[in-house]
């Protein structure tokens, strides 16, 4: 028990180690991707607080109040669409970092899936400009077609705020769920272990396993070339990346995709108002999904760093005699895990988040 | 065995401050409101409450505005203000008014608002409150602060008059901070709040601070 112990406590510091990794390189990106890339003048009423979160803090706000002075000019100017564009750009791509962005939850999900980087790469686009239709629809919708009043809009907000909370963390608790017995399979194969490292594992035992909601023939055709032996040894009943590119994998990223994308971003909301209120409404609809992808190439990065932490992780504890699948089943629930604390936490409110524009 | 657990908690504590700061970082404000206040004093010396004239930005006022009606576009009386200005006061008090008061050290509090009303002037909404202390206080140190905690509202107080003593006792000096004011940052108060754990968050950095002394 000792030794399992020991084992839990590795994998789970590789774990951490990663997410350290990704959250001091998403600080330094945030600080890269500060610059202001129009080399305009820049208005200096921001706080002067020290340090590098003040300067990203400044350089964040800059952006987000150019917009609206931008969305004036173009009433006039037709040519200020392509700066307000430029600038919504710039904000979603260094704005993409709040848990209601879904950053952290889009990487905790793809660690504890047996996901590809490619992948992750399509679920941060899919959700970033889900959450861009959104937030456009809510406008659209309460401001433009019912003409409510912001109390009304505000209480819309607020609901799918909960919604989306809710599903981050029911999607945490499957994940937990399905990862959970995956770890406790792997804990209990201890004495298999010593086998596993003889590399002359039965693979007949995966196969064996392989029924579980999962695509057979799919099944032996990875097994042709996807001979990771941790995989088996730790009775692996998760998915290997080749199922994943099918039908059903597909599906099962819906749900991330609908997790984190649900809920909008309470600046787009602003912003596509005031386009609205100046008669603009396409303007602030473009800027909306341009700001979108911007989100989606921070959130992407961050998480195909992630995907790459763990496949570093992976090949660092294979070298271990047998523990690997035990790690790797750990880090998987370990992240798990985490999307279901996220979740709760941004529903009970300990995690902050962008809150709705309620006053 | 010692040592990976040690190792452990030491990786935790690193990634638990990497995260928060990572938290802190991704706030910045939505609403930018401009400020400009009262403390209110009775006549026999005892300070009542603070009065504050809050203005939003542009997106903000767009925002609060869209779907009511006014009889002159572009115009809203008071009159037709009225609904907004409740919503306003009755939502801020999730936020304790974004107003903390300290009287010689202890919290002190504030009860619902009156006098309350919304001005739209220049495209801009100004939210006007009053906020009655519980019983009033005759401290030989008041210390007032205005910021909110989560940094989705910025408070920048007016460059002109940002703070005013109204029938304040004639011994009474009034200090105004601002948060990008470097002797903010090395006072006393702020120190001491931190190790309250009051306000010891985010936010705080952003806090306007009003220092009250009466010898």
């Amino acid at each position: 028990m000792r030794q399992v112990f020991v084992r839990l406590a590795q994998g789970i510091m590789i774990t951490l180690a990663a997410l350290a990794a990704v959250m001091a390189f998403d600080a330094v990106l945030h600080a890269l991707m500060a610059q202001n890339p129009f080399g305009g003048p820049r208005p200096a009423a921001e706080p002067q607080v020290g340090g590098i979160i003040g300067w990203i803090l400044a350089r964040q706000s800059e952006f987000y109040r150019e917009m609206s002075g931008t969305i004036r000019a173009a009433k006039s100017d037709g040519s200020a669409v392509w700066t307000l564009l430029g600038i919504s750009f710039a904000y979603g791509i260094f704005h993409a970092a709040g848990p209601g962005h879904g950053k952290a939850v889009i990487s905790s999900y793809l660690v504890a899936n047996e996901e590809t980087a490619r992948r992750g790469i399509v679920l941060s686009f899919a959700s970033a400009l889900l959450q861009a239709l959104v937030a456009v629809a809510i406008v659209a919708v309460f401001a433009w077609l019912l003409s409510s009043t912001a109390k009304t809009m505000c209480s819309a907000e607020k609901a799918i705020e909960i919604a989306s909370y809710a599903l981050i963390a029911a999607f945490g608790a499957r994940l937990v769920w399905t990862k959970g017995a995956g770890f406790m399979r792997a804990l209990q194969a201890k004495p298999e272990l010593a086998m596993a490292v003889a590399h002359h594992h039965d693979h007949g035992h995966a196969h064996d396993h392989a029924h579980h909601g999962h695509d057979h023939h799919h099944h032996d055709h990875s097994h042709g070339h996807e001979h990771v032996h941790d995989e088996h040894c730790g009775h692996s009943h998760g998915p290997t990346p080749d199922q994943l590119a099918g039908p059903g994998g597909w599906q099962r990223g819906l749900g991330a995709i609908f997790a984190v994308g649900l809920r909008p971003c309470s600046g787009a909301i602003l912003v596509l108002v005031f386009s609205l209120a100046q008669g603009l409404f396409w303007a602030g609809i473009a800027a909306t999904f341009v700001m979108g992808i911007g989100t989606a190439i921070t959130v992407a990065t961050i998480a195909v760093i992630a995907v790459s932490a763990k496949g570093f992780a992976r090949r660092l504890s294979a070298g271990r005699e047998g523990g690997g699948a035990l790690i790797m089943r750990g880090i998987e629930f370990a992240a798990a895990g985490l999307v279901l604390l996220f979740g709760l936490g941004l529903l009970f409110g300990y995690l902050a988040a962008e809150r709705a524009t309620c006053l | 065995m010692t040592s990976p657990i040690r190792r452990l908690l030491g990786l935790l504590v690193l990634a638990g401050g990497i995260a928060l700061g990572a938290a802190a970082a991704e706030a910045h404000p939505h609403v930018w409101i401009t400020a400009k206040s009262e403390v209110v004093y009775a006549p026999d010396g005892s300070v009542t409450g603070v009065r504050h004239a809050w203005t939003f930005d542009d997106m903000f006022t767009t925002y609060a505005l869209q779907g009511l009606a006014s009889k002159t576009k572009g115009v809203y009386t008071r009159e037709e203000l009225a609904p907004l200005a409740q919503t306003n006061v009755e939502s801020l008090k999730e936020f304790n008014f974004f107003t903390f008061a300290k009287a010689d050290g202890k919290k002190a509090k504030f009860v619902e608002p009156v006098d309350y009303f919304l001005e739209y002037k220049d495209s801009a909404l100004t939210l006007h409150f009053v906020l009655p202390l519980q019983a009033p206080l005759t401290p030989k140190q008041l210390a007032l602060e205005v910021f909110d905690p989560s940094y989705f509202i910025d408070f920048k107080f007016e460059d002109k008059d940002p703070i005013k003593l109204v029938g304040a006792p004639a011994a009474c000096k009034m200090q105004f901070m601002r948060p990008n004011d470097d002797t903010a940052n090395a006072q006393r108060m702020n120190e001491q709040n931190f190790m309250n754990g009051d306000n010891s968050n985010y936010g705080a950095m952003f806090a306007n601070k009003i220092m009250v002394n009466c010898p």
